[in-house]
């Protein structure tokens, strides 16, 4: 080992905020339906426990043997919709209190699948299970909640999309760290680590171990080093760099699935920034020459940044998955937060940059006067651009204070400005519902 | 166990003995060791093992605290993680 290279990886954990983000245990529910919904509680609770009790001894004793820190733990569970689904129950508040215990009494940041899938339409559960999320994550702290309203293969559930607008206004009518944990997709995937909206795909074994990695930082400051150079020379820099960093995911969703006893899935190659200096992907893009976000330019920046990170990702990792891309959420990235300050970057930039990005419209304060409607067509909107182009896009949205105004979240969820929303009316066209059909490409069969 | 031992610091006399000794103390074995300059800084790498697995947590803090005394900054960790990073 060359001195040089371990200074280098040192260098990038204490002075680039490289760490891993996330380890997220999937874990299967089907064995916990029941026809009773305190029964099914209290078989959630008792699986989630069993399973994960390790989870969290198990991470950090990983952390201080590399040296390097996991930042959350986390526990993904099947989606609850099709859980509660036997039951007579007119609620699953009682399943999401079971969650928020378990994920306690184990010690996990977050537990994600308060979740139903209905691209196509509403099947029993799925339908309470939309109407009990404001409630759920009022009386939850660690409940995470995802819809996937809209599919390539399925088109969008513009019904969905129309209800999913009403609970997103009554969730933060409800709580104020509610919609912050909420989240609404097209092209949803079964495998992702990432909060808030992680569950555990019906498709995957019964309980499976997926790791997510950081290191914006460590990208900026690769960058640093080829001002000027080409974008080739840029391209390949990206790549490499990200081949190191989740190399080390690899290398502790192996050692956690060793430990734990548990089947590794998958590496998520997210870049996903924090609110700390130094840890933003927003910087990243204007180190590549533009001088703030959200200016001519940012769109090509970020595809180069998303698909060479993938280029370098795949190559170290067994099994890639989840979102794997640049995450750009604004309020958890210091250069989105100023570039929303200073005016370059608006809504409208933000949902081009989804276009080519991993996410969505993602921790993004409106005002809270924003018509419910107005919301729907904005997650409309995001589903259109995943369904068509065939990748995931997601909408998490803060409805809270007026223009202009500092939304605090505290920790990993960062600051808020509040952001300006075209004030033109969509009701009409949510009033519609029904399903816009899956496009002509999606027919490959 | 193996593991990587990093000193980073102002160079001065006996950095090399008092880290050589404290971690003889704490049962490793040094396998390899070099030391260069590295942006005016005084840089030293140990590769160190044990047949008996260790406490990281534990050898963290006393290589932090031993540290302190000699004005450097001391790390350890599992050579996996450079292994992971930088050898295919």
């Amino acid at each position: 080992m060359d001195i040089r290279q371990v200074t280098e990886t040192i260098a990038m954990i204490e002075e680039q905020n490289f760490d891993v983000r996330t380890i997220t245990m999937g874990i299967s529910l089907l064995d916990c339906i029941d026809t009773d919904i305190d029964r099914v509680a209290e078989k959630v609770y008792n699986k989630v426990v069993s399973k994960a009790s390790n989870l969290v001894k198990v991470g950090d004793e990983i952390a201080a043997e590399l040296g390097i820190p996991i930042v959350n733990k986390r526990v993904s569970v099947t989606p609850i919709s099709l859980i509660g689904a036997a039951t007579d129950a007119t609620d699953y508040v009682p399943i999401a209190k079971a969650l928020d215990k378990a994920a306690h009494e184990i010690g996990v940041d977050f537990i994600g699948g308060f979740s139903a899938l209905v691209q196509k339409g509403y099947q029993k559960g799925d339908e309470i299970l939309i109407n009990s999320i404001p409630k759920a994550l009022a009386v939850t702290d660690k409940v995470c909640s995802s819809v996937n309203i809209g599919s390539t293969k399925s088109g969008i559930n513009m019904t969905a999309v129309r209800d999913m607008g009403r609970v997103i206004k009554e969730t933060a009518e409800l709580s104020e760290m509610g919609p912050a944990k909420l989240v609404v997709f097209a092209n949803a995937v079964e495998d992702n680590p990432f909060m808030a909206g992680a569950f555990h795909g019906v498709g995957e074994a019964d309980v499976v171990i997926n790791v997510g990695v950081s290191g914006p930082g460590v990208v900026k400051r690769a960058l640093e080093k080829v001002r000027g150079e080409s974008f080739d020379v840029v391209a390949e820099t990206v790549k490499k760099t990200a081949f190191k960093i989740t190399r080390i995911g690899q290398l502790v969703g192996q050692m956690a699935s060793e430990r734990l006893g548990v089947k590794f899935g998958i590496v998520d190659l997210s870049l996903a920034p924090t609110p700390a200096v130094g840890d933003s992907v927003a910087r990243v893009l204007e180190e590549m020459g533009l001088e703030t976000v959200g200016t001519h330019g940012t769109t090509a920046a970020l595809a180069l940044l998303n698909d060479q990170v993938k280029k370098g990702g795949v190559m170290a990792c067994n099994q890639v998955g989840g979102l794997s891309g640049a995450f750009i959420p604004v309020s958890e990235d210091e250069g989105m937060i100023a570039a929303v300050q200073n005016g370059s970057l608006n809504l409208e930039k933000l949902e081009a940059m989804t276009a080519i990005c991993s996410v969505g419209l993602d921790m993004i304060a409106i005002p809270e006067d924003t018509p419910y409607e107005t919301i729907a067509a904005m997650i409309a909107d995001e589903a259109a651009i995943g369904v068509i182009n065939q990748k995931t896009t997601a909408v998490r949205i803060i409805p809270k204070g007026k223009e202009g105004d500092m939304i605090e979240f505290g920790g990993l969820l960062g600051t808020a400005p509040v952001m300006k929303v075209n004030k033109n009316s969509s009701a009409d066209f949510i009033a519609r519902g029904g399903q816009i059909p899956a496009p002509i490409h999606s027919f490959k069969n | 166990m193996k593991a990587i031992i990093t000193v980073v610091g102002k160079d001065r006399t006996g950095i090399v003995a008092g880290v050589s000794a404290k971690i003889a103390e704490l049962g490793l074995n040094i396998d390899d060791i070099s030391q260069t300059v590295l942006d005016e800084f005084f840089t030293m790498m140990a590769v160190v093992s044990s047949d008996e697995k260790k406490d990281f947590t534990k050898l963290r803090s006393e290589f932090e605290a031993y540290g302190e005394t000699l004005n450097v900054k001391i790390n350890i960790q599992s050579s996996a993680i450079f292994d992971a990073m930088h050898n295919l």
